[in-house]
């Protein structure tokens, strides 16, 4: 396998394909909307076209499939350095700068992964204006996957906007009913953390530039160069802080989250928590803890965002324990799970930081195949609220074995992916935390509570709504769609090794910067003092 | 993966020997799980809509076929069950229990093998693959073979053998007959891997791997809510212990940096008795245990877990799963005997725990509580041994009372199968099958049942020589011996000389020991003798259960007669089979840690003392019968719906002392309570996004509009601001 893609010398294109490969598709999809005559029924209602959703699946797996020669191609080894490097604004030292390491690579294919089956999640579900939903998946899957390649630093925030867009519209126009007001906080709330980045990143450009004599976005060149006071520094990292706070989301900073999952649809459920969420984690791997270690890995700073966390982890749980929502009860527990992200991120083991990667993956799989589930009882239904339904599960059994399949890998059982990464994080946790991490892990405790009680009321107890009794179990399109879930989740949870092994020479890469640098400002500040 | 196992334990005595197949032990179960669970979701699943998008609107007509189904899968929470068998059920008939037999026909191999080879003081160790690679942590996916394992390997695939036969002619007519095996399939699976495991972590995957089974079967007929309750309680209250479990790992890690119990044995030898650090993680390791083996405060969930079907009781809660805590222990024993204090709690709440379960089996109705109750109290013996370091002695009475206790589940089986058959014949489904003021007299219908029954019960009883007598007398005779001359006598906990609580544990142990003689017999005397109390219409219809059923009755009660015999103690050197067996076989892996609580001695006993001991449990047992066949008068019962209230302290015990409602006064509902009104109403929906996250929208607005208030486009306006803005400035400048 290895042999075949060098020989296409797959490494040189592969990351702009990754950009280009969707782009191309919304062309086509809208091109087709434009040219295809508009079909209406004797009634005048117009009748969705079904070909974007065909044209949508076959880019979206074409593009896993290429994507899938990373898993091979990709050297752990390899330092995180640019593969490809195309001009883009000369003027301003802004280059198209794509290179990956092995967090990055599997952020990648986890998106690539999940897209197509958002488009088997939406096939029955959205009916209306199909060219502009599947064209606007198409250029938010450009924008994640530019967040996760781009190595400068004005292309990471222009993709970093370039998501929030579709997100806006696919909320905004197929979400439920309070739709206007969930789309709308989602974007001011993450707007406001966004343009505090951006001048954030121009003072890193002119602080970099000064020091070099170079202007440049590039990511290498500024984390190297650029240079800043303690009290800089403690408001850059504050400006990243925010901006990456409230998109993983961090408690306080969540309540878009809730209003956002449940009234988008479908996908966009998915996206969001499985993908999108992650880009704030990946944010503090990436810029916000490399750039600033020293404000980071300060006492007091490090102590208050560890704490966060692990509050996250419990009131997450205990909020999601008692929603009546189902959809709320998702967005309430990744709170809580991204909380062990978090927690495992600034403990700075080994082991935290790679169980914080599993986190990352694991919660975009598990969390998607709930919300996957959840739509297609609301399909069914037209609810979502776990009171209307009870006792499904004599009617609907596959849909009863999936849903605690699911339910049990986000609990974090032995054996299912949630356990691999809860795990890791909490043994490294507890290596430079044991306080807080013993308090994180009655965590464990109340996931089971919040999932085990839902599952009572949807799935268990007499079925006493006559209307259930009529309840259709899952169709082949929608087992097809949960079939790759399901081998994740027990693969990941079974053998985990591969991808652990992939990630682990950046983990290690990413500690040793937070820690030298961290380590060396001090040295720096102590030196100072007469 | 075959290199490096080769490699590796190439130069071990059991290599090349049927031990090289001991990964086959848990995935034979795991087969049968899938195969079992593809039938039953392969005969549920009807396929949906290609667009359920419209289903809901258009008012989906009812088709016949699923209201059949709807109906078919009833269960038993369905009062008008008709009986109709599953149509894979044959299939699952062969499956399900085949693979047990195949399991245990491996284990006895496997066991044989290694009697013939030569002794090995290190375990056998099979390496997969290294399951959690992080830096310094590598979790490796391994089982580990050793006398100790294959004991237990042995009492979980022999047991459940027999109760997978018993299952099929007990589940054989329920709408989830393949369901119900693929679980029980699952759970063998798990415990498997529980008992295998080489490492902490993959024995955690056995534990919660249990742990869930038992929350699938216990609320199997989950139709009717009390059993949906009861499985999830199971769960999260077990997930409390498994808190510990997580915190212990931790600390073991890091300070060891090692998870594989052979590496942490070497790590912590050099680690002087009393170390805080190791009393600290052996109790949560006992946290654990508490919540897997139910004993206080954990127990909670056990007498519930009866929901379950009952042949599940006898196999999870009775005879395997709830003995998981004995089997961490011994297998820690290691670390427990490096550690008096966290050994003397475990000793502590185990002879609680025996006490109090004992004092409430004394009050419950149902037989199957009583028998719950029983396990509990029983289960706090076992803790007693292992807690004192009679590391045999709690491993003795863990396999003596898988025997009897799952003859005396399967037992109960058999009578309310009998029970809900005749109720059946006259369509009475809401009386109780279980309560044995419903029964009575029922020797005479079922007398092989009568029989067997009464051996469990004189075995648990403590009557020589059945099996329970042996295993508890060594328990008894442990606690007595280790009261002076061992690190547990001299050690003090909480300002208590550990030799004192040593004689309190004994002495709660030996009062125990009578209520356990007191309640098997009146379960005895109410559920078989004196009048039968079922209605006129069900008597005819009693009778005994059918052959598949009966035949692992009979064997379990020849072992629950003579499975005592596996560890006869010197004193017994008169009997025509003795010795040590079990001892001698245990003592390359727990041998070590037990010399260690005794200064490196053996204990002992003057034959005159331990002649006293036993005569004095004998007596006790016997006293407990007698006092219970003089006390009790069975002809006095009336049937359930027609009993008295019961009132006082009588009352207090039925009612389990109150402690479920305790439980969910000071802990369940103000954490339900404080989630949703303080922390979702208040905080969230109120300070964070009402008065902040809104608050600030509203704020900007109303700047917003003072902005736009300003360019209203009225000259008039602009001058007066104009004007009041000079003089501000001035102002400013001139007051400065």
């Amino acid at each position: 396998m290895t042999d075949f893609l060098t020989s296409i010398r797959y490494n040189d294109w592969i990351l702009p394909a990754l950009l280009v490969l969707p782009v191309l598709g919304a062309i086509g999809i809208s091109v087709h909307g434009m040219l295809a005559p508009r079909r209406v029924t004797a009634d005048g209602v117009a009748i969705a076209s079904p070909t974007p959703k065909w044209m949508a699946l076959f880019f979206f797996v074409a593009l896993f499939v290429v994507s899938l020669g990373l898993w091979w191609t990709y050297e752990p080894a390899r330092p995180l350095e640019p593969w490809v490097r195309l001009p883009w604004i000369p003027a301003w030292g802004a280059s198209f700068t794509l290179g990956i390491d092995g967090i990055a690579l599997m952020m990648i294919l986890l998106t690539t992964f999940l897209m197509p089956l958002t488009v088997l999640g939406s096939w029955s579900g959205i009916r209306s204006r199909t060219h502009a939903y599947y064209a606007l998946l198409l250029i938010l899957t450009t924008g994640m996957l530019g967040v996760f390649v781009a190595l400068d630093l004005l292309l990471f925030y222009v993709m970093w906007e370039v998501m929030l867009v579709p997100m806006y519209f696919i909320i905004g126009m197929w979400g439920g009913e309070r739709r206007i007001y969930a789309s709308l906080k989602f974007f001011i709330y993450t707007m406001i953390g966004s343009l505090l980045m951006l001048v954030a990143i121009i003072f890193l450009w002119t602080s970099a530039a000064r020091v070099t004599g170079q202007a440049s976005f590039d990511y290498v060149h500024i984390v190297t160069s650029a240079r800043f006071g303690a009290a800089a520094a403690m408001w850059l990292f504050g400006a990243f802080f925010l901006a990456f706070a409230i998109k993983v989301p961090m408690f306080p900073f969540h309540t878009w989250l809730p209003d956002a999952h449940v009234e988008a649809p479908t996908a966009g459920s998915v996206i969001l928590a499985g993908i999108m969420l992650k880009m704030g984690t990946y944010g503090f791997i990436r810029f916000a803890m490399p750039f600033f270690p020293a404000v980071a890995m300060h006492p007091t700073i490090k102590g208050l965002i560890l704490l966060l966390a692990v509050v996250g982890i419990i009131y997450g749980a205990l909020v999601a324990m008692v929603q009546p929502d189902f959809k709320k009860l998702v967005a309430y527990s990744s709170v809580s799970h991204l909380g062990f992200v978090m927690l495992g991120l600034f403990a700075l083991t080994l082991q935290s930081v790679q169980g914080a990667l599993m986190v990352m993956i694991n919660h975009g799989i598990s969390t998607g195949a709930l919300f996957f589930l959840i739509g297609m009882m609301y399909e069914r239904k037209h609810s979502r609220m776990i009171e209307d339904y009870g006792g499904i599960a004599r009617v609907v059994p596959m849909f009863a074995a999936l849903l605690t399949l699911v339910a049990l890998s986000s609990i974090g059982l032995p054996g299912t992916n949630g356990f691999v990464g809860e795990f890791l994080v909490l043994i490294g946790a507890f290596r430079t935390e044991p306080i807080l991490t013993t308090i994180a892990t009655t965590g464990v405790i109340f996931a089971a509570a919040y999932l085990l009680w839902a599952l009572q009321r949807m799935l268990f107890n007499r079925l006493d709504k006559p209307a259930n009794e009529h309840l259709r179990d899952l169709n082949p399109r929608e087992l097809l769609l949960m079939a790759p879930l399901v081998a994740a989740i027990i693969w990941l949870g079974v053998h985990p090794g591969p991808v652990l092994r992939r990630m682990e020479p950046s983990a290690r890469n990413f500690i040793q910067i937070v820690e030298q640098r961290a380590g060396a400002a001090l040295v720096q500040r102590s030196g100072e003092a007469p | 993966m075959v290199l490096q196992l080769a490699a590796e334990s190439a130069t071990h005595p059991l290599a090349g020997t049927a031990a090289q197949w001991m990964w086959a032990l848990p995935l034979l179960p795991l087969l049968g799980f899938v195969i079992n669970g593809l039938l039953s979701l392969a005969h549920g699943w009807r396929a949906g809509p290609a667009d359920p998008f419209t289903e809901g609107h258009t008012g989906h007509e009812p088709d016949e076929h699923a209201i059949q189904h709807a109906e078919r899968s009833g269960g038993h929470g369905d009062d008008s069950h008709a009986i109709v068998p599953h149509p894979f059920a044959a299939v699952t008939s062969l499956v399900g229990p085949l693979v047990m037999i195949l399991a245990f026909g491996l284990a006895a191999w496997i066991f044989w093998d290694m009697l013939q080879a030569a002794p090995a003081a290190a375990p056998y160790i099979q390496t997969y693959y290294v399951w959690m690679p992080a830096g310094d942590l590598q979790v490796n996916a391994a089982f580990q073979l050793d006398q100790l394992s294959i004991a237990i390997v042995l009492v979980v695939t022999g047991v459940g053998m027999l109760i997978h036969l018993f299952s099929v002619g007990y589940m054989r007519e329920d709408p989830g007959y393949p369901r119900y095996f693929a679980y029980l399939n699952l759970f063998v699976f798990f415990m498997l891997v529980l008992v295998l495991g080489a490492n902490y972590p993959v024995m955690f995957v056995g534990w919660e791997g249990v742990g869930l089974c038992s929350y699938l079967l216990i609320g199997f007929w989950f139709s009717e809510k009390a059993n949906a309750d009861a499985g999830k309680k199971a769960f999260i209250v077990n997930r409390i212990g498994d808190f510990g479990f997580l915190i212990a790992m931790f600390l073991l890690f890091a300070n060891f940096g090692v998870l594989d119990f052979a590496a942490l044995q070497e790590a912590v030898s050099g680690i002087p008795a009393g170390s805080v650090l190791l009393t600290t993680i052996c109790l949560f390791f006992f946290l654990g245990c508490t919540g897997k083996s139910a004993q206080i405060p954990l127990y909670v969930w056990l007498p519930d877990a009866m929901a379950g079907p009952t042949p599940v009781s006898a196999l999870i809660h009775a005879a395997t799963m709830v003995t998981a805590g004995v089997y961490l222990i011994a297998r820690s024993a290691f670390l427990f005997a490096l550690s008096p204090v966290a050994s003397l709690t475990v000793a502590l709440i185990g002879a609680l725990t025996a006490l109090f379960a004992a004092t409430i089996g004394l009050k419950q109705w149902d037989i199957k509580r009583v028998l719950a109750y029983s396990t509990v109290s029983q289960l706090g013996y076992m803790f007693i041994g292992v807690g004192v370091g009679a590391y045999v002695a709690g491993v003795f009475h863990l396999i003596t009372h898988a025997f009897l206790k799952a003859l005396l589940f399967l037992g109960s089986g058999a009578v309310i199968y009998a029970m809900h058959r005749s109720y059946h014949h006259t369509g009475r489904h809401h009386e109780d099958a279980q309560d044995m003021r419903n029964m009575g007299g029922l020797r005479r219908y079922m007398p092989v049942t009568w029989v067997v029954m009464w051996i469990g019960t004189l075995a648990i009883a403590g009557i020589p020589f059945f099996a329970g007598f042996f295993s508890k007398d060594e328990i008894l005779a442990g606690v007595f011996a280790r009261a002076h001359d061992s690190i547990l006598a001299e050690a003090s906990f909480a300002g208590i000389p550990g030799s004192i609580l040593l004689y309190a544990i004994f002495g709660m142990g030996l009062l125990a020991a009578l209520l356990t003689a007191v309640y098997m017999t009146r379960m005895m005397l109410y559920t078989f003798h004196g009048p039968n109390r079922t209605g006129e219409g069900e008597r005819p219809h009693l009778a005994e259960a059918p052959f598949v059923m009966v035949l692992p009755l009979v064997v379990l009660a020849l072992l629950s007669a003579f499975g005592g015999f596996l560890n006869v103690p010197p004193v017994f050197d008169f009997l025509p089979v003795s010795g040590h067996l079990l001892g001698d076989w245990l003592d390359p892996v727990v041998g070590q840690p037990a010399l260690l609580i005794t200064h490196g001695a053996a204990p002992h006993l003057s034959h005159a003392t331990e002649y006293a001991l036993i005569g004095g449990a004998v007596a006790i047992a016997i006293v407990g019968i007698l006092l219970a066949i003089i006390v009790l008068r069975p002809s006095r019962l009336l049937p359930k719906t027609e009993a008295p209230a019961e009132r006082g302290i009588q009352r207090v015990l039925l009612d389990k002392y109150y402690v479920d409602e305790g439980y969910d006064r000071a802990l369940v509902d103000p954490t339900v309570r404080l989630s949703r009104n303080v922390l979702w109403r208040g905080i969230d929906v109120g300070i964070i996004d009402g008065l902040l996250v809104n608050g600030s929208a509203l704020l900007a607005r109303g700047i917003g509009w003072l902005g736009s208030r300003l360019q209203t486009g009225q000259t008039g306006t602009y001058a007066w601001v104009l004007v009041i803005g000079v003089l501000a400035v001035l102002g400013a400048f001139t007051f400065r």
